[in-house]
């Protein structure tokens, strides 16, 4: 099982999207590894800077509808190899939210009061998340700080967690 | 309790139901292009499970950038062409034979009423047109899709949209389906399915209505799906004339993957069509839409006509009934990218191709290219772009770009003035 642990990165918009995420003129790439450098490329935000977050990042934190747009799993592989396994938000796109579980990686859904809660405790400070599989909670923590958010995510969803993927599930049930 | 279409097939189609509402579903066709499916190719050769669950089946095609243009484009072209014939998958559209995916593969008769089709791609949704259920889906589930034909859905809720009344002269398909995602917002189908309803749907032509299903995923939605009708079948009937003694026989059949008139929706929006406008986006996302009327003071530096939304025939002429005769405003760039070689051949033989030569378009061969910002008229930082297409995301057509969505008559229109302007087929206030 991957780990979802790590600094926090905060990207206060809703409907970030595919595009944003890792804009197409990457997707004649053919390995993982080389979309590196691009994560959050054509993101603009105040304050954000793609190339210094994303580095010191393993988790993002952001509002409602990420991930929407394509169906390129491009986003989520930009997300793993930048060791980003985890994003918390208010609610995702479909195939964006499913491709991260297929991959073995978390799509977490948390309510907009807690999300409005966590931006406004933590957004401005360095935060670091640490996910409990077994408790099923978010510790949000930093130097002066600290709260513990429960979380839920689907019986099938946590299966594809534990087997790595899909691929690895499917090929032994069907 | 009577069931929404996507019930029903979902029903006809379950293999397992392996937690809550998780269902595993057959598949009758997994399409593959070049963008996404390398990545599942390699990784199942890395796997040592390079297999097909069944060649005839997958049907694969290059389309998003072809011809290739430079040696990344083409590497991947190299690698879903090998395994088509390692395969031997014999519908693999290569170039001279290749267009745009969801122009394709509707008109060689791969969709039928009631199947099941994913594709690792997010427009996938048009295929729903065809009364079929028809999701974009990421690499990994494309890749359990080749291999063992299954895929594994949240059993799909619908949205009921009905539209009904007269729908004004001038506007189109393109027109309601972006008023229905103003109206539903970039999230307001996630999870769900949308079914069209309405005598302006039961109206309209397998092309209007794919364009139609084509936006559904830009409201978040799963597939659009649009009940199967005699338009279906006189559509389909080329393909299915063998199956069946006569069309309304194929007719009876297909009745069964319509919705019970007591089926359950999570919601149900009712359109009136009288009050339609022909209408553009003007922001990053397409839930922005205004009229056109109220976006005349947008200048456009380039004009696209084409993609899976709006570069069938139908998207032609009507475009090419507005440029008739007329030159486009000098310092507009105007691209057409008919969607097919069909379509192409088709627009060749009307004179339609003419039209836009002589009106000053440069005619590109069918592909993805522009609409993606991967080829074929991209977008320099600070230009604007009427488009046919169905995203206007930031960079989407280029780093810096602007999109404005639009039917082809719109974009037409455009050309020929160079700010965004309605047709002349569209006279507010006439129906």
């Amino acid at each position: 099982m991957k780990k979802f642990n790590g600094k926090a990165m905060f990207l206060d918009r809703g409907d970030i999207n595919t595009d944003e995420i890792i804009p197409a003129r990457y997707l004649t790439e053919i390995t993982k590894e080389a979309l590196k450098p691009y994560l959050l490329e054509d993101l603009i935000l105040p304050g954000f800077n793609a190339q210094a977050d994303v580095e010191k990042s393993n988790v993002v934190v952001t509002r409602a509808n990420f991930g929407c747009g394509s169906s390129r799993e491009h986003a989520p592989w930009a997300l793993e190899v930048n060791a980003i396994n985890i994003v918390i938000a208010e609610s995702f796109a479909r195939i964006f939210k499913q491709n991260m579980f297929n991959g073995g990686m978390m799509a977490v859904e948390l309510s907009a009061g807690a999300l409005d809660r966590i931006f406004k405790k933590f957004a401005k400070s360095e935060t670091t998340v640490t996910t409990d599989m077994d408790k099923m909670t978010l510790r949000f923590v930093t130097a002066d700080e600290e709260e513990i958010f429960p979380f839920a995510i689907s019986d099938f969803n946590r299966a594809l967690v534990e087997a790595g993927g899909w691929v690895g599930y499917a090929d032994s049930k069907y | 309790m009577g069931k929404t279409i996507a019930e029903k097939i979902f029903d006809s189609h379950r293999v397992d139901n392996p937690f809550g509402d998780i269902h595993v579903i057959n598949l009758d066709a997994v399409f593959c292009h070049e963008i996404t499916t390398p990545v599942a190719i390699n990784d199942l050769v890395a796997r040592d499970m390079d297999r097909v669950f069944d060649p005839t089946k997958i049907k694969a095609v290059i389309d998003h950038v072809t011809p290739a243009k430079d040696s990344k484009t083409a590497m991947q072209g190299k690698i879903i062409r090998d395994w088509a014939n390692r395969h031997n998958i014999k519908d693999f559209f290569d170039i001279g034979e290749n267009g745009v995916c969801h122009a394709l593969f509707p008109e060689k008769g791969f969709v039928r009423p009631g199947y099941t089709v994913i594709m690792g791609d997010s427009h996938t949704c048009t295929h729903g047109a065809f009364g079929a259920f028809a999701a974009g889906v990421g690499t990994t589930d494309l890749e359990v899709g080749i291999l063992k034909g299954v895929c594994a859905f949240q059993y799909p809720e619908s949205i009921k949209i009905s539209v009904n009344g007269a729908l004004p002269q001038g506007v189109f398909a393109k027109d309601v389906i972006l008023a229905i995602i103003g109206k539903l917002g970039v999230n307001g189908a996630t999870n769900k399915v949308i079914e069209f309803t309405g005598n302006v749907i039961d109206a309209m032509s397998m092309e209007s209505r794919m364009t139609l299903c084509n936006m559904a995923v830009e409201a978040g939605g799963t597939s659009g799906i649009c009940a199967p009708d005699m338009v279906t079948v006189d559509y389909l009937w080329q393909f299915i004339s063998n199956d069946f003694s006569s069309r309304e026989e194929a007719f009876e059949k297909y009745l069964e993957f319509t919705a019970d008139p007591d089926a359950t929706y999570a919601q149900v929006i009712e359109i009136d069509a009288a009050t339609l406008v022909p209408v553009t986006t003007f922001g990053y996302k397409p839930d922005q839409v205004r009229p056109v009327s109220e976006m005349s003071s947008a200048k456009v530096d380039q004009v696209y006509i084409g993609s899976c939304t709006n570069g069938r025939i139908e998207d032609l002429r009507i475009a090419a009934r507005i440029l008739d005769g007329k030159h486009i405003k000098k310092g507009v760039r105007g691209v057409v990218s008919p969607a097919s070689p069909a379509i192409y051949s088709r627009a060749l033989e009307e004179g339609i191709i003419k039209i836009f030569m002589d009106a000053g378009f440069c005619v590109t061969n069918p592909t993805c290219g522009a609409c993606l910002g991967m080829s074929n008229g991209v977008l320099a930082a600070g230009e604007v772009c009427a488009s046919t297409t169905n995203r206007n995301f930031s960079g989407r057509m280029g780093k810096g770009g602007m999109v404005h969505l639009m039917s082809p008559a719109s974009a037409a229109a455009t050309a020929l003035t160079g700010t965004i302007t309605n047709s002349t087929l569209y006279k507010a206030g006439e129906k």
